[in-house]
């Protein structure tokens, strides 16, 4: 401290003290999770939902920046946001409302979702694991991109079982899931398959939650289905995909 | 909001016992909402105590998933080092599932769903 100037030394050091007590306490990472992800939302919104604005991805930059640049570890920002990701429990059991709502289409339409859940879960394990060995990925990074379609907490519990990296394979679901919701309109729109409840049900296969946030935004009715989805591949993963890709990685 | 709160953390409550006395591999929560959802179909009259909350909780889905992200800090190295076959692997795999979840459910409706008799209108995602 400058021993010539007490009292911009003194502010100097107030304000060391404000950092320390920020840093440490929880109340920092969970403030700032929510007014980046509100700003980023606001940026998605005006951009007219813009599939390209993303907001997870926009968040996610946006703060990896400032624990970057503040030289935080990102288990203090977890303290945190811990709160947040504690979330995922309870909307997981929320996805029983849209599906309660359509469950008369639910009814007609149980063999057409199970044959696209089974396919498109599937499909998509075996080409992340091909492609992956192909370009000579590690074993732990295969066992951790193999689940990367199913929704984070499950996905988590299936690297695990697997001998991926946990905390890997959430940031590679979440990339997962804004690489779905970016591309499935031009992928459908490519594909001419317009009917909401089929994109929706695409979206919550291929990019679990946050497919399924973008179909309840742009339309409910594509959201339930997204929803139901991601809750059937999340029960049909965390059974078959620790078989089918311990198979798999045995041969690798 | 509150009885609607604690309804679904009773629900993942009881999912989390039961994978854990059953050791079952499915995860808690996903059991909770199946349990949720039977529980609705038992008694649909509980359906307007909680669908404002739940509701509203599934409109932020998103920001649920930002904590996850931001973990990317951790595997930079990793990520870097193998860059190309992570990329590849993850835009490859999207878009496979995406197209072949689609295609299988439509060509699956042609064959045996009979037509809706009210067809979803409005925005597709």
């Amino acid at each position: 401290m400058n021993e010539g100037l007490p009292l911009a030394g003194e502010s100097v050091g107030r304000l060391a003290d404000v950092w320390v007590y920020l840093s440490a306490s929880p109340l920092l990472g969970l403030t700032i999770t929510l007014l980046v992800y509100h700003g980023a939302f606001l940026v998605y919104q005006r951009s007219g939902l813009h599939p390209l604005a993303n907001p997870v991805a926009l968040s996610v930059i946006v703060l990896g920046g400032l624990l970057w640049a503040t030289s935080t570890p990102y288990a203090t920002y977890f303290e945190g946001a811990q709160f947040v990701h504690f979330l995922l429990g309870p909307a997981t059991v929320a996805l029983a409302v849209p599906l309660f709502e359509q469950m008369a289409r639910l009814k007609r339409l149980w063999l057409p979702m199970l044959g696209a859940l089974v396919v498109g879960t599937l499909s998509a394990t075996v080409t992340a694991i091909g492609v992956a060995w192909a370009l000579g990925a590690s074993k732990v990074t295969i066992a951790s991109l193999a689940p990367k379609s199913v929704t984070a907490p499950v996905a988590m519990g299936i690297a695990e079982k697997i001998g991926g990296l946990p905390t890997l394979t959430a940031v590679l679901v979440v990339c997962t899931g804004i690489l779905g919701a970016a591309s499935a309109r031009y992928v459908l729109d490519a594909l001419r398959i317009q009917d909401p409840s089929v994109r929706g049900f695409a979206l919550g296969t291929a990019a679990h939650g946050i497919g399924t946030a973008r179909a309840f935004l742009v339309n409910p009715e594509s959201g339930a289905f997204a929803g139901l989805a991601m809750g059937l591949c999340a029960l049909f993963s965390a059974v078959a995909l620790p078989l089918v890709a311990g198979f798999l990685l045995r041969w690798i | 909001m509150i009885p609607a709160l604690a309804t679904l953390l009773v629900f993942q409550l009881i999912g989390e016992a039961l994978v854990r006395a059953l050791t079952v591999p499915v995860p808690g929560p996903v059991v909770g909402m199946a349990l949720l959802l039977l529980a609705l179909v038992l008694r649909p009259a509980t359906l307007q105590a909680i669908r404002p909350t739940a509701l509203t909780l599934l409109q932020h889905l998103s920001l649920l998933f930002v904590p996850a992200g931001v973990g990317v800090m951790l595997h930079l190295q990793r990520l870097g080092d193998e860059a190309l076959a992570i990329g590849v692997a993850l835009v490859v795999s999207t878009l496979v599932g995406l197209a072949s979840a689609a295609l299988t459910m439509v060509w699956l409706m042609r064959r045996v769903a009979p037509p809706d008799p009210f067809p979803i209108d409005g925005d597709a995602p």
